[in-house]
């Protein structure tokens, strides 16, 4: 990205929607939890199987730092361009919810140990700067099942402290975002850059939870809770403009409030319990000491992979693709990898549209990941392609197939006989269409164009599909 | 009193299983209240088993605070919110005791959650003091020193945030120590104020505390707060004082404090003065607002320590649900007694938006100045001596119904947790048949000199000898 | 000098459930505690910074290794409410 065509948002208060997202991270790749040794792979199993006294808030248990966690954090503020605080501590944020077992919660409040980094979106005009504030450290709650579907009509609360104590890193954005399409956009990049550090898998469910407080006009902001999706973050955001437009439209104000999004419904609803302004009454962890971990940095910024925008741009720059198909093949590092493997043994512009335009479209269509199709096979793939051996639709059909019940390019160009019909085979069907069907070849000629389609139909049909569809086209309007 | 050597010949003589029984027989018949859960069953089949030959304390029976986790016995803190917790572990102390062959025979009473100098607050009533059952063991830890003086056991593990060692200790006759902060794992050490409390040996003599100390202390890679390493303090039991230097803080001399306390405390100096050590005079001009800085400290913690009590988990939960927050407010309402309720309701003022700076950030730069006040009169002494509590034992019901009148009597004991020294209290004079205590303050980690000085006082006086006619 | 109303808020604040009746004699306690406290104002604490840890120490860690948990059984076995493995609390609202 070229310096120049950045541009800082200035924090102005008059210009209409305001978006700051707070994203909680969970550092999942740790094999334990943040201040105790309990695994995290609890996702298959039973309620209230992965705790401990600590993680359970059982009186007279301590907490102790996991030193990997830490690490990752750093990671993560360094990929993000933050600063790495010299001296940083933990806080006890004190408040009161059954997925908090000690009734309160310990995370960072000043020092938090990353701050003032950025990340790069396309933004609604142009590329953009979102300015991150701070990242810091704490633990995850439980986990809450309101008996009864949704938080209004439960009738009673179970708990799954499963989830309680597992290392989060909350990553705060200024309030540079502009509209709800821009915070999605932000969500996946952040994504991206978070698979590319291999510190979250972001499959897993709870990964990447965001609150988003939003406001209009430099009213008063409302905070949205329970998001949890990139695409319910946008759903939710949309909402909340419009709930607001029509609050101001019908001269009500705005309430700085919290609201808890309904993913089921799109809405978000006022949790207007009596926790009114809450007086989190932050004080220092004392049963933690400080961290000096500043002197980290420079070693773990050496084990930084090649960040999503770096490598965007040494695809352009050395591979010759667009940008458009950089951002595709960058967008997930596993995608960025294969690409670089079948660019090393093919021309590296025609493998991109192939995986960027086919294969990803493809994929997505089935729910799969990258692992789906092996790398050898998209040589194979495009080095046909390359030869002029197979047609454009029947590339498709060796991907559909291969995708769909298995085997490699070669034995399925073999089986359905997808290999190029010769160029005479082609113009006899040609030549014998035209002249058995006259009646079309005489519309064309009176100007109804669609005929041609027709033709070429009929000599699709007599080639069995091998022609390719461009030349047949060609063909017959030079004849006609 | 019972010691560990008589402990351990009886155990030769008979079997640790024995003994254990005849501990058990006594506390049984205990008049003074001093047990909240006797562990009988576990107790008896710990020294059925005990190797005798694992150490100083193997088979000798001891008695835990009932804030500190034992693993299968009921821990409550003298508190109906935690009324039948059974925690599904042991602390890191009690681990240790295991490991060295210690019997557990039960867990001993308290203040409510350790919040007290009397033991008048624990739900289960007040603990008696051996020596005079019309008057207060101390607190918070006063079942522990009291079962010691009743001679019902031999050992005790109390917990001091402000005194809570030291004051039974004074009260009852009795020996305690409140170690350096991060000596003793606090992991299992159900909090009332963490930046303040270490867990602390109580025993009938200096050398049974010691012999407990150096079982108990060390490093505990589950407590962030514990320090490294790990040391035998069994070196410091030798009798000399020569050459020591002792200061004496004339603060801590104020007036409240009884005319025999002072002569009793004074005497002792001198006595260690004769026997090699000298004495000078030193300035602590903090002293005077030590209470109210750890009152405002120990509160905060306590207010934020003290909310995961919400019946969800462990402990008091009431028939009827309401909506969460009214719950769990009833709950504690009821759960919780009159002075732990009162020390919440302020510790969260005190933190409170407005308030913070005002209160609990001011108590913080107070106690950084209480920790220099040490700093600089043990620069030129080796330990400072002064008087535990400012009185013997007070009468029960004397003192409970004014709180502040409760927590002037803590004036002397809380500027040693606010720093962070280590302080023995030790038996040197009666009052009217009544124990006086002095303690032995010294520098971070050399619990060594003032073991030392303790025991050497011991050795060359007689108050440790002396025992209350057990009824 | 706090009053009833502040004895409310922050037993709301401390969620303490209190009685009407309760709130002036609280307010009485409170208020003569909190007379002791203000002796600290006295104190010139211009140049002073707080004491949070009294101990210097720094960086504790523990490594990313496993460790036994509890069972459910166990972690559940002081619970008043269980339902299916669950903690079982009240409705929020």
């Amino acid at each position: 990205m070229r310096e120049e065509s950045l541009k800082l948002r200035p924090y102005l208060d008059e210009v209409g929607v305001m978006i700051g997202l707070e994203i909680h991270v969970q550092l999942n790749k740790l094999n334990t939890k943040i201040f105790c040794g309990c695994p995290l792979d609890y996702h298959d199993d039973g309620p209230n199987t992965h705790t401990c006294p600590v993680c359970l808030g059982l009186p007279g248990s301590l907490p102790v730092i996991n030193r990997k966690a830490v690490e990752y954090s750093i990671k993560v503020g360094l990929a993000l361009g933050c600063s790495i605080e010299e001296h940083t501590q933990f806080y006890r944020k004190n408040y009161y919810y059954p997925d908090l077992p000690k009734g309160f919660q310990i995370t960072q409040y000043d020092y938090p140990i990353a701050s003032s980094g950025y990340i790069n979106i396309e933004g609604e005009d142009g590329e953009v700067r979102i300015r991150i504030n701070r990242a810091h450290m704490e633990e995850d709650p439980g986990r809450l099942v309101h008996e009864g579907g949704s938080i209004e009509r439960s009738k009673h609360t179970l708990i799954d402290y499963n989830r309680s104590g597992v290392a989060l890193l909350e990553i705060v954005t200024e309030p540079d975002i502009r509209s709800p399409k821009e915070a999605r956009r932000f969500l996946d990049k952040l994504r991206n850059i978070l698979g590319y550090l291999d510190v979250v898998d972001t499959t897993l469910e709870g990964s990447m939870r965001v609150d988003a407080n939003i406001s209009l006009a430099g009213g008063s902001r409302s905070e949205v809770k329970n998001i949890s999706s990139h695409k319910g973050a946008e759903r939710a955001l949309l909402f909340e403009i419009v709930r607001q437009k029509n609050l101001l439209r019908r001269g009500g104000k705005v309430v700085q409030e919290t609201r808890h999004f309904d993913e089921a419904r799109g809405v978000t609803v006022s949790l207007r319990t009596k926790e009114e302004a809450h007086d989190y009454r932050y004080f220092p962890e004392a049963d933690l000491v400080p961290l000096k971990v500043a002197d980290w940095a420079p070693g773990i910024a050496e084990t930084l992979p090649e960040l999503p925008d770096a490598r965007r741009q040494r695809f352009i720059s050395r591979y010759g693709v667009t940008d458009d198909h950089a951002k595709s093949l960058t967008s997930e590092k596993q995608v960025a990898d294969f690409y670089e493997q079948v660019a090393a043994e093919v021309d590296p512009k025609l493998a991109a549209v192939w995986i960027a335009d086919v294969l990803k479209g493809e994929l997505n269509y089935r729910s799969f990941s990258i692992d789906a199709y092996a790398s050898e096979k998209m040589v194979q793939l495009v080095k046909l392609l390359a030869g002029d051996k197979i047609t454009e639709q029947s590339g498709v059909e060796v991907i559909r197939t291969i995708l769909d019940e298995g085997g490699t390019p070669d034995e399925v160009v073999a089986a359905k006989g997808l290999l190029k019909a010769g160029d005479d085979l082609v113009t006899a069907a040609v030549e014998e269409v035209i002249s058995k069907n006259p009646g079309a070849v005489e519309d064309y000629q009176n100007g109804k164009h669609e005929a041609v389609n027709f033709l070429m139909g009929q000599v699709m049909k007599k080639t069995k599909g091998r022609a390719d569809a461009k030349e047949v086209r060609k063909m017959i309007i030079q004849r006609v | 009193m019972i010691t560990i050597s008589q402990t351990i010949k009886a155990i030769k003589n008979s079997s640790a299983e024995d003994v254990v029984k005849q501990c058990l027989e006594r506390i049984e018949g205990s008049k003074y209240n001093t047990f909240i859960t006797v562990a009988k069953k576990e107790a008896i089949e710990a020294a059925r088993n005990v190797n005798v030959h694992l150490g100083p304390l193997a088979g000798v029976p001891i008695a835990i605070k009932d804030n500190i986790s034992t693993k299968g016995i009921q821990t409550t803190c003298a508190s109906r919110i935690l009324g039948g917790y059974v925690p599904p572990y042991d602390a890191h102390v009690i681990e240790r005791l295991k490991e060295a062959g210690a019997v557990i025979v039960g867990k001993v009473n308290m203040d409510e959650f350790a919040m007290g100098t009397s033991t008048e607050t624990s739900h289960y009533g007040p603990t008696l003091n051996p020596w005079d059952t019309k008057r207060v063991p101390g607190g918070s830890s006063g079942g522990s020193a009291a079962t010691i003086a009743a001679g019902e056991v031999p050992l005790a593990l109390g917990s001091d945030t402000g005194g809570s060692v030291r004051c039974p200790a004074s009260f009852c006759g009795v020996v305690g120590l409140k170690p350096t902060y991060g000596l003793i794992s606090r992991y299992g050490l159900i909090s009332y104020a963490n930046s303040l409390e270490q867990i602390g040996p109580i025993a009938s003599n200096v050398e049974d505390m010691t012999l407990l100390f150096n079982v108990i202390a060390g490093h505990d890679p589950r407590d962030s707060t514990s320090v490294p390493g790990e040391k035998d303090y069994t070196n410091a039991l030798v009798d000399d004082v020569k050459g020591l230097t002792i200061g004496v803080p004339k603060d801590y001399f104020g007036d409240g404090i009884d005319q025999a306390v002072e002569k009793s405390v004074w005497d002792g100096v001198h006595r260690l003065e004769d026997l090699g050590a000298s004495w000078q005079e030193v300035e602590m001009p903090h002293t005077k607002y030590a209470l109210a800085a750890y009152y405002v400290i120990a509160m905060s913690e306590a207010s934020s320590n003290l909310a995961r009590f919400d019946g969800m988990r462990y402990g008091l939960r009431l028939e009827k649900d309401h909506d969460w927050h009214t719950t769990y407010s009833e709950i504690r309402a009821q759960g919780f007694g009159e002075e732990v309720k009162r020390r919440i309701l302020l510790g969260t003022y005190a933190l409170s938006a407005g308030y913070m700076d005002k209160y609990y950030l001011k108590a913080l730069k107070v106690r950084t100045l209480i920790k220099q006040d040490f700093e600089r009169a043990l620069k030129s002494t080796d330990v400072l001596i002064a008087p535990t509590m400012p009185t013997p034992a007070f009468k029960l019901g004397e003192k409970i119904s004014d709180p502040l009148t409760l927590y002037m009597a803590d004036v002397n004991t809380v500027p040693v947790n606010l720093s962070g020294v280590p302080s023995v209290s030790l038996p040197c004079g009666f009052s009217n048949g009544m124990p006086i205590g002095l303690q032995i303050m010294g520098k971070h980690f050399d619990e060594e000199t003032i073991i030392r000085t303790a025991y050497t006082f011991e050795q060359n006086t007689d108050f440790h000898t002396k025992a209350p006619e057990v009824a | 000098m706090i009053t009833t109303k502040d004895v409310e808020h922050i037993g709301w604040l401390a969620r303490l459930k209190m009685e009407e009746e309760q709130l002036e004699g609280y307010a009485d306690q409170l208020n003569s505690v909190l007379d002791y406290f203000g002796q600290l104002d006295e104190v010139d604490t211009r140049e002073v910074e707080p004491t949070y840890h009294v101990l210097e120490m720094n960086n504790v860690f523990r490594d990313d290794k496993v460790t036994d948990c509890l069972t459910r059984d166990e972690a559940t076995g002081n619970a008043p409410k269980t339902q299916d493995g669950y903690f079982k609390a009240p409705r929020i609202l």
